[in-house]
């Protein structure tokens, strides 16, 4: 790790509210995207002629289409309640990283020209014309806040600053300025079919490969089956579970799960991608579109049941808008839904997480654990925030919470929560969520990360944790990246079903147990 | 409307609501002082504003659709469950109470006293004044300092915490200038300088009635009366929209059930047409 260039924040026990300090981030700004990038979603580049109208007129249109923009806009009261709740304000003690002052950036030209107040009395009421200025701020801004709910859930009227940072988003899209690392990444999805651009082929190599491992280790010819058609399941996973670590550990878990329950599943060239940066840009469109392919594939390939892997906002996506999307879900009546819905199996929900499916087996008994094998390890666990604020798993409201952590119990003995007001739905973002997972973003991202740091820290501290626990490939990757600036070493970082993994009892073949018997005894 | 009953040109209180009308009233000038009628139509106006200005922001709330599924969650999976979240988070801030105890402390009891100082105030619109209102009157009176002390609880945070003063706009600090300046014009009635109340009653029963009866003079009277229309008048063009927000905001409304029913919008519905097969991708 190379010397940072900027002060990391020292861990001092405690998620202290900083004194405010002006101006603290406005230096950080992500790359910009280059025209090319613009255009492969459906937006113009560089900051085209005549923005203010059309900002003003996009800004327009999103509120009357999202009801959500239109409430937001109006309702704040200003009570500050949400003013200590985002961990970039944490961490950058910017007084813009507040939750109501990022709303603010956006509410002030909301109020000067679709108001009454703010059209006569623009001072009184805090009303800023559009320049751009605020533009080049929105851009900032708008870029260093995560969509994490967190102030929506302490907001009095649940005001989520999340969907004012997507309609920002998409408002600077619209005209011209867009951020590369996300909207390459949704460029690369749509052409490619997966954020990391890894085409089948490549792919094809890499589950041969895993396969190999695997067998190499276990002795069981456990399969990572590609465009299986035909399969009960099939299993939509952020790409980096393909080859990033320590993603890759927890997509063995998966493989490991299937195999030992003997359900036929497959893997999808087409679907290889769960994450949907779409969310991120707010655009309905983009969504929509890298959504389309998991519906296409699901139907090539004739599949029963949809299950998605470890990866936090891409739950959000498949639980909370598939099935709006794209019809992936049940209980629609219109023929677009139901051409899909027809082949789905209505005894399980659509889609499926595939902690829920795991968690599912244990409860039946279908799964053997050796417990011990995870002995060497402290666990914590991290309630990633999309799964927390915006999704759920199992029929019961907060079954989010309770699922992984009973997985987590049923696979190892050494588990700990860290302390209650950074945990369920009053998690902290890892702090590279939201399309902010970035090298640019790098001072950024460690800062936002400071709070979920203090809390680890401190059962690291009481309990030895030495293990944090994730269903999330964001937020895998971001911790692995900053946890060595707190000065934690990167290998404690690692998904739930990489402990399922660890745990799991298959049984061996007869073939190949005497084989690997050898092999041990060799080594 | 402009065919008036006739009737004497007296100014007896109660009995003849309704048989008269505004524009005979306003003729007679001479038993009608100046300041009635600039008042009355203040309140007309205030009213019509208030009433108008509410039902246009409902129904733009109520028309835009909102496509996606945002619930924060944990959220109730059904109806009922969110009529009880929205019961808990209107009754009791729930949210703000999860939040800050300090906001939640002064919010709620600047709240609860209004509600009580509003209901106190219904006895001056109804005769016989309704059962329960009575018997909050006693509680009403004290109610306004309650309201009064959540209020300057309130503004002092936007002094006192720099976060708080950091997002306070010149309006915030208007309007719990004005919220306070009402409530301590009333408590100035209730205990200091008393105005004619029954003289207060028979004009605003008057009023709703279209039969103007005289208004006392007090100065604090028509400070008090003054600022309570202009609190009308800001009221849909201000913040003062979180309370209809609140029960139109998705966050908080909508149920946890994306998995089983289909949530589709019409503008996104027509993004489907045509594309019943494969994707249009
Ligand atoms: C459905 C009814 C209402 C609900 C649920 C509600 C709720 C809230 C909440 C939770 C707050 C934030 C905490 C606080 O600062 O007190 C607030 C603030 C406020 N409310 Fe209400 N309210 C309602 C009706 C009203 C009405 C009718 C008024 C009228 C005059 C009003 C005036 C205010 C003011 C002025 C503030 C800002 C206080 C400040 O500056 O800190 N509210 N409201
Ligand atoms: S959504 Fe999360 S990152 Fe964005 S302002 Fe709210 S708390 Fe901060
Ligand atoms: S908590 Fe909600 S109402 Fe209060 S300042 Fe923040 S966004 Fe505005």
């Amino acid at each position: 790790m190379a010397a940072p260039k900027f002060d990391v924040p020292k861990l001092t026990g405690f998620i202290e509210v900083p004194l405010l300090k002006e101006g603290a981030s406005a230096h950080i700004k992500s790359f910009p995207a280059s025209d090319v990038i613009q255009e492969g979603i459906g937006y113009p580049g560089p900051l085209v002629d005549g923005w203010h109208d059309k900002a003003i007129a996009k800004m327009g249109d999103l509120l009357g289409r999202y009801r959500s923009l239109q409430v937001f806009m109006d309702a704040c009261v200003h009570c500050g309640a949400c003013t200590d709740k985002c961990h970039y304000f944490i961490g950058t003690a910017d007084p813009k990283n507040m939750p109501v002052a990022r709303q603010e950036l956006m509410r002030s030209v909301y109020r000067r020209h679709f108001t009454f107040a703010g059209k006569y009395f623009p001072s009184l009421v805090g009303a800023k014309d559009l320049t751009e200025e605020t533009l080049q701020d929105w851009y900032s801004y708008y870029y260093q806040c995560s969509e994490c709910r967190r102030c929506s859930v302490y907001c009095p009227y649940g005001i989520d600053t999340a969907e004012v940072t997507m309609a920002g988003r998409e408002i600077l899209d619209t005209v011209g300025i867009g951020q590369k690392y996300t909207n390459e990444i949704i460029g690369k999805m749509h052409k490619i079919g997966n954020n990391l651009g890894l085409p089948g082929p490549a792919l094809a190599d890499t589950l041969e490969g895993l396969e190999e491992d695997i067998f190499d280790n276990t002795g069981v010819p456990v399969k990572l089956p590609l465009d299986l058609e035909g399969a009960e399941i099939m299993l939509v996973t952020p790409s980096a579970d393909f080859f990033a670590e320590p993603h890759v550990e927890s997509l063995i878990g998966y493989a490991k799960v299937f195999h030992a329950a003997g359900i036929s599943w497959t893997l999808s060239s087409k679907a290889s991608e769960a994450g949907n940066f779409g969310l991120f840009i707010g655009s309905y469109e983009n969504m929509r579109r890298g959504a389309m392919r998991i519906r296409d594939a699901a139907l090539d390939l004739g599949v029963k049941r949809v299950v998605v892997g470890e990866c936090g906002h891409a739950w959000r996506v498949a639980y909370s808008f598939w099935n709006t999307l794209t019809g992936v879900g049940h209980g629609g009546d219109d023929p677009f839904s139901k051409q899909l819905q027809k082949q789905l199996d209505p005894k399980y929900p659509a889609p499926q997480h595939i902690c829920e499916f795991t968690y599912d087996l244990i409860q039946q008994g279908k799964l053997k654990f050796d417990k011990s094998l995870n002995d060497h390890r402290i666990i914590t666990f991290h309630d990633s925030c999309n799964v927390a604020r915006g999704s759920r798993m199992s029929d019961m409201p907060g079954g989010q919470f309770i699922i992984p952590r009973e997985i987590i119990k049923a696979v190892a003995n050494n588990f700990h929560d860290m302390q209650a007001e950074t945990i369920h739905e009053g998690t902290f973002c890892c702090g590279g969520g939201g399309g902010l997972l970035t090298d640019d973003l790098m001072e950024l991202r460690v800062k936002g990360a400071l709070p979920r740091m203090e809390a680890f820290n401190n059962v690291v501290q009481e309990k030895q944790v030495n293990f944090l626990a994730l269903i999330c490939a964001i937020c895998k990757s971001q911790f692995s990246k900053v946890i060595p600036y707190y000065g934690f070493d990167m290998s404690m970082v690692g998904g739930v079903h990489q402990l399922v993994a660890t745990a799991i009892l298959l049984e061996v073949p007869e073939e190949t147990e005497q084989e690997s018997e050898a092999e041990e005894s060799e080594a | 409307m402009l065919r008036c009953q006739g009737g004497e040109p007296s100014i007896t209180p109660k009995n003849n609501y309704g048989k008269r009308c505004l524009l005979n009233e306003l003729l007679q000038g001479m038993y009608m002082s100046f300041l009635t009628v600039l008042f009355a139509c203040l309140f007309y106006a205030a009213t019509a504003i208030l009433v108008v200005g509410l039902l246009l922001k409902i129904r733009t709330y109520a028309r835009t659709p909102a496509p996606l599924k945002i619930p924060t969650t944990p959220a109730p999976t059904t109806k009922g469950g969110v009529v009880l979240r929205l019961t808990r988070e209107v009754a009791l801030f729930e949210s703000l109470f999860k939040s800050n105890k300090w906001i939640w402390l002064f919010g709620y009891l600047f709240h609860a006293a209004l509600l009580l100082v509003t209901l106190r105030h219904l006895r001056y619109f109804t005769e016989p004044v309704w059962t329960p209102i009575e018997m909050i009157q006693p509680f009403g009176m004290y109610a306004g300092f309650a309201m009064v002390a959540g209020l300057a609880g309130l503004w002092a945070r936007r002094f006192l915490v720099d976060r708080v003063r950091y997002i306070s706009t010149p309006s915030d600090h208007l309007i719990l200038m004005l919220l306070i300046a009402i409530g301590l014009s009333g408590l100035g009635m209730t205990f200091v300088a008393h105005t004619d109340i029954v003289a207060v009653k028979a004009f605003m029963l008057g009023l709703m009635v279209f039969d103007l009866q005289p208004l006392p003079t007090d100065p604090i009277l028509l400070i008090h009366l003054s600022l309570v229309a202009l609190l009308m008048i800001i009221f849909p063009i201000s913040k003062l929209l979180h309370a209809p927000g609140i029960f139109f905001s998705p966050t908080r409304n909508q149920t946890d059930d994306p998995r089983d029913r289909r949530h589709l919008s019409p503008w996104a519905a027509k993004l489907e047409s045509g594309t019943q097969s494969k994707a249009d991708a």
